[in-house]
């Protein structure tokens, strides 16, 4: 294959998951929005009133960045584990198996697709916010950084994820039993500075915190944790998934018998 | 000329030590039109899996046009357009879509796509339904959309898995109309079939695979040369009371206006008229009892049946 054709395999796979997601928005696009607009409302307005300030922040200001960065978590995971899965299922993947396109043209085609949700969703959440909490960016750089780089692992973790699944069952064992605790754990709605010093050092061992923290960082300018630390982790995350979701694919785990 | 396809000693065994292919070797040149028969299980699926890399194989080698599918991958798969035995098409999608997309992963520009996937889906009867979502499209249509997905790259090895299951009678005969035509143009063929009168109608050359292995591999002219006998059923004018009786063709009275006869390859059927007519009785039509290749085919699947017994035991 040519460059130009491997470009035409990039662009298709990924026009392709974009017209998905935008096909079956009622499911895609709008339950989160919900979900986060019910978090503004009861977190932010109802409750956060009466909390008062957060790392000295008002607290709907405090939780705004965190809201925006779970959406981006598990709508690029969840994209790219449906899709893959759901191709898998429906045995359309064979489409792409048969074809030449190259395994890493496969692998960066669903994951950009689950980006592309990812931060379709987060910007969707981010002009929502924008009704409850007036809020500045304090440095552009580190928010667009940080929130691509979190959606491009999170990605990749969906479609390993999805390489593994026999069932629908496997595709939501991680998003409701790791994903989920680990985003609600991960300093979105707290500091961790509330935490005693032992559940502090826990913490830090949830990547999610590096991430919410540091997007807060990029958002409000502050930060429980350094943001290069999060920058440093994060990419380590990235590059040790695109690799092993590439190994997966070339020796086509379950995917070719 | 390099070979279509040439498979050389393959073997796959699947977890749980199955050994669904035992050292096959084949070729198929260019521009046949090549059957591949086999009972259930016999692994044909297997090796068609293994031609379009949707089934890893455990050893041997496979090359189309030249190209091997293992080190040179890219080529070979741009060769080969395979129509599997199940629907595997997103269900969700359009037609259009569907074969816009195929298109593309093979490095298709979008505007070469859309004509590509017009003219195809024209030509198979499709174009109509090109705009609904393909779950809505009848068995038949489905198996069509394949065919016109496994084209959307112009392959010059065209695969058919089972094309024709559950399609009516009409439908089938036009799809092997298509088929023809495409052969004719210059496309390679390789199709199985369970209908051994659409591999008879259609094909060339054959090769019957069983328990993994090759026990056929010729043309089906002389395939059917084998065959030592045949069954014929007459139907006569005058009503029959009790099965008459001729030397040398063993009758079996069906009802009272037909006979079934059995003919060695050697007999005259003339022989077989006159004789009748000496004892009053007059063929209006005549007809085959089975398809000559479908008895070949249980005839050689039998013998290799038994042959593997023999091993066993």
């Amino acid at each position: 294959m040519t460059n130009l054709e491997k470009w035409i395999a990039f662009k298709t796979i990924v026009r392709r998951e974009i017209q998905r997601f935008l096909r079956i928005w009622p499911q895609t696009l709008l339950p989160p929005v919900i979900t986060i607009v019910l978090y503004f409302v009861i977190f932010g307005t109802l409750i956060g009133s009466r909390i008062g300030e957060m790392s000295g922040l008002p607290y709907i200001q405090f939780v705004a960045p965190g809201l925006i960065m779970m959406s981006v978590i598990t709508n690029s995971y969840s994209n790219v584990v449906s899709s893959f899965f759901g191709s898998k299922f429906q045995r359309n993947i064979e489409e792409l198996l048969v074809s030449p396109t190259p395994n890493w043209i496969i692998l960066l085609g669903f994951v950009v697709g689950g980006m592309c949700r990812g931060l379709g969703v987060g910007l969707i959440v981010t002009v929502l916010s924008l009704y409850f909490a007036d809020f500045n960016i304090h440095s552009l750089p580190i928010t667009i950084g940080i929130v691509l780089m979190t959606s491009l692992m999170f990605s990749l973790a969906g479609l390993i994820n999805a390489v593994f699944a026999r069932n629908f069952d496997d595709i939501s064992i991680i998003p409701t039993f790791v994903l989920t605790p680990l985003t609600y754990l991960g300093g979105v709605f707290y500091s961790i500075e509330l935490l005693g010093d032992f559940w502090s050092k826990v913490s830090m061992i949830n990547p999610v915190l590096y991430m919410v923290n540091a997007f807060r960082y990029g958002i409000a300018g502050i930060s429980d944790i350094p943001a290069y630390w999060a920058f440093a982790m994060v990419g380590l995350f990235s590059v040790l998934l695109f690799f092993t979701a590439l190994h997966l694919l070339e020796k086509g785990s379950r995917l070719r018998s | 000329m390099q070979p279509a396809l040439a498979i050389s000693q393959l073997n796959k065994t699947y977890e749980g030590n199955f050994q669904a292919l035992k050292g096959i070797s084949l070729e198929v040149h260019p521009g046949d039109f090549f059957a591949l028969l086999g009972p259930n299980g016999a692994g044909k699926s297997t090796t068609i899996g293994i031609i379009c890399s949707l089934v890893l194989k455990t050893s041997g080698k496979v090359s189309i046009f030249g190209c091997d599918i293992d080190t040179d991958f890219s080529q070979a798969k741009q060769h080969v357009g395979v129509v599997p035995q199940e629907f595997n098409f997103n269900q969700f999608e359009k037609p259009i879509d569907i074969l816009i997309n195929q298109a593309g992963y093979f490095g298709i520009p979008r505007e070469i796509a859309f004509e590509r996937a017009e003219k195809y889906l024209r030509q198979l009867g499709l174009w109509e339904k090109s705009h609904v979502p393909s779950r809505t499209l009848s068995g038949g249509m489905k198996r069509r959309l394949m065919i016109a997905r496994a084209l959307i790259h112009e392959p010059r090895l065209l695969v058919l898995d089972e094309p024709t299951a559950g399609v009516d009678i009409e439908l089938r005969r036009s799809m092997w109309e298509f088929l023809r035509e495409i052969n004719a143009r210059g496309t390679t063929i390789i199709l199985t079939t369970h209908y051994l009168e659409e591999a008879e109608s259609l094909c060339r050359n054959v090769a019957i695979i069983d328990h993994g292995k090759i026990i056929q591999n010729t043309s089906i002219r002389q395939l059917l040369q084998q065959l030592n006998k045949e069954l014929f059923v007459l139907d006569t004018r005058e009503q029959l009371d009790e099965c008459p009786s001729i030397e040398g063709y063993p009758i079996t009275l069906i009802d009272n206006h037909s006979l079934e006869v059995e003919v060695e390859k050697s007999q005259s059927i003339n022989e077989l008229f006159d004789a009748l007519s000496q004892v009053g009785i007059h063929v209006l039509s005549m007809r085959n009892k089975a398809n000559r290749l479908e008895e070949l085919f249980f005839d050689l699947v039998e013998k290799n049946l038994s042959g593997e017994e023999n091993d066993q035991s």
